[in-house]
């Protein structure tokens, strides 16, 4: 139990690499994704919970990087877009957005992305219904969302596929 | 948009999360989901001297059956909440509000205990335990007690909580037979706060007069407002279109103090807090006469 504002010794895995760090507590975990291990893939937006750019998965779970401290994630496993899939291999959420034209200017993909991968890994028959919900976190402000809800559809199909 | 500077710890045991509450107080913060208080520190609305992050503490998440109710610990996530078989059929009304609450990432991460002792008073939680008469367990270094929910909200994210008290769990009576729940809410947009909510619960009697009755209001109002006066007034009584009308007209025009803000005016509130009344009575009877 280390209490100080000055810097802790920080240990994590990020996209299957273990990542060693000091950072200060006070560093969001998008800010040390972005500065400290110069992963820029996960976006930020917000920087409050609302628009949804900055979602990884801890675990595996989809949550908002910009509402946690990188400190907390000591021991645990992140999940951010570049570990997804590679531009020569992609994911078949990757794959099915590509195919569905499911992004325009690109801002908000990596965090629908990163959530899509996780909804379809417990839900991989999804309806449209249940597609809208589980993007219902993530804002896009130009393509609009039917291309998006077509492509997560497409997803599930070649998950299933596969 | 970044946090002012602050001390961490991560305390491994309760009792360590509470020494250090006991030591610094009112400069302290717990950390649990982080949904609200992370935001608030974004914006350096909260700017707490220590972070007491107690997410390391094992056995807090836990949402259990017992007689007459469930246990719900604090920190059990929305998630878990959302997708427990336990909470859909001893505490309906709480498993089916969680949808409706904030998006999937953020439920990921926000807490029972922690949306309890935010106490924002747009949030579900804060409405829900009040309606169904929860109580919640306070922790401190010098003992516990027990808080009604009724009690436990004061005011604007302001609860019965001392500064050196982790609510550590809460419990959630099951409604008798005969019961039934609604929870009506508008939104701006899906799972935004609600400009104006209420949720009801009533129990009727085997000839069908309610017998029981607890209406509260979200989001028009510093804390859950809960109409006692309008609730009352349908104990006792079959549940006309008349009686439904009556109770509605009180509970809105007396029992609670709706706001202005850029979203909406406290007139809007009311009006849309009036309609949302009637049609939770109305559903909560048919669910009580287990027609839905």
């Amino acid at each position: 139990m280390e209490a100080t504002t000055q810097k802790i010794e920080l240990s994590v895995t990020v996209n299957g690499t273990r990542y060693e760090r000091a950072i200060e507590p006070r560093m969001l975990l998008s800010d040390f994704l972005r500065h400290e291990i110069e992963l820029t893939g996960t976006h930020v937006g917000c920087e409050h919970g609302v628009c949804g750019a900055c979602s990884v998965l801890m675990d595996g779970e989809p949550v908002r990087s910009c509402l946690m401290f990188a400190v907390q994630t000591q021991g645990h496993e992140i999940t951010t877009v570049e570990g997804l899939g590679a531009v020569d291999a992609l994911s078949p959420v990757q794959q099915a957005f590509h195919e569905a034209h499911g992004l325009q200017c690109g801002f908000c993909t990596p965090g629908i992305l990163t959530t899509v991968t996780a909804f379809l890994e417990t839900n991989p028959n999804p309806s449209e219904e249940e597609v809208r919900e589980a993007i219902s976190g993530n804002l896009c402000r130009c393509t609009g969302y039917q291309h998006i809800v077509d492509a997560v559809l497409l997803a599930a199909k070649k998950k299933q596929a596969s | 948009m970044k946090p002012a500077p602050f001390a961490y710890y991560a305390p491994t045991t309760l009792d360590e999360a509470l020494s250090l509450l006991s030591e610094h107080g009112y400069d302290a913060k717990v950390l649990a989901g982080g949904q609200s208080l992370v935001p608030m520190m974004n914006f350096r609305i909260a700017q707490p001297a220590v972070l007491v992050d107690i997410n390391n503490i094992p056995d807090l998440a836990y949402i259990n059956a017992e007689e007459g109710g469930v246990r719900v610990g604090a920190l059990t996530r929305h998630h878990q909440s959302e997708t427990s078989p336990v909470m859909a059929r001893h505490a309906p009304l709480i498993y089916s509000t969680m949808p409706k609450i904030a998006y999937p990432q953020v439920r990921t991460r926000g807490t029972f205990g922690g949306s309890l002792s935010h106490a924002d008073p747009s949030a579900e939680l804060p409405t829900l335990t009040t309606t169904l008469d929860a109580k919640f367990r306070l922790v401190s270094q010098c003992g516990e007690r027990w808080v009604s929910a009724r009690e436990f909200f004061l005011g604007l994210y302001t609860t019965a909580l001392e500064p050196d008290e982790i609510l550590i769990e809460g419990f959630v009576p099951e409604l008798p037979p005969r019961s039934g729940w609604s929870l009506q809410e508008v939104n701006r947009r899906k799972h935004d706060f609600a400009l104006a909510g209420v949720a009801a619960v009533l129990t009727l009697d085997e000839s069908g007069i309610c017998q029981d009755a607890r209406l509260v209001f979200l989001s028009v109002g510093d804390h859950p407002m809960y109409a006692e006066r309008a609730s009352n007034l349908l104990k006792g009584q079959a549940l006309t279109p008349e009686a439904i009308r009556a109770a509605t007209e009180l509970a809105t025009t007396e029992e609670i103090d709706p706001g202005d803000d850029i979203h909406a005016t406290a007139d809007f509130r009311r009006h849309l807090a009036k309609t949302l009344c009637q049609r939770a009575i109305e559903q909560a009877h048919q669910r009580a006469q287990g027609k839905q």
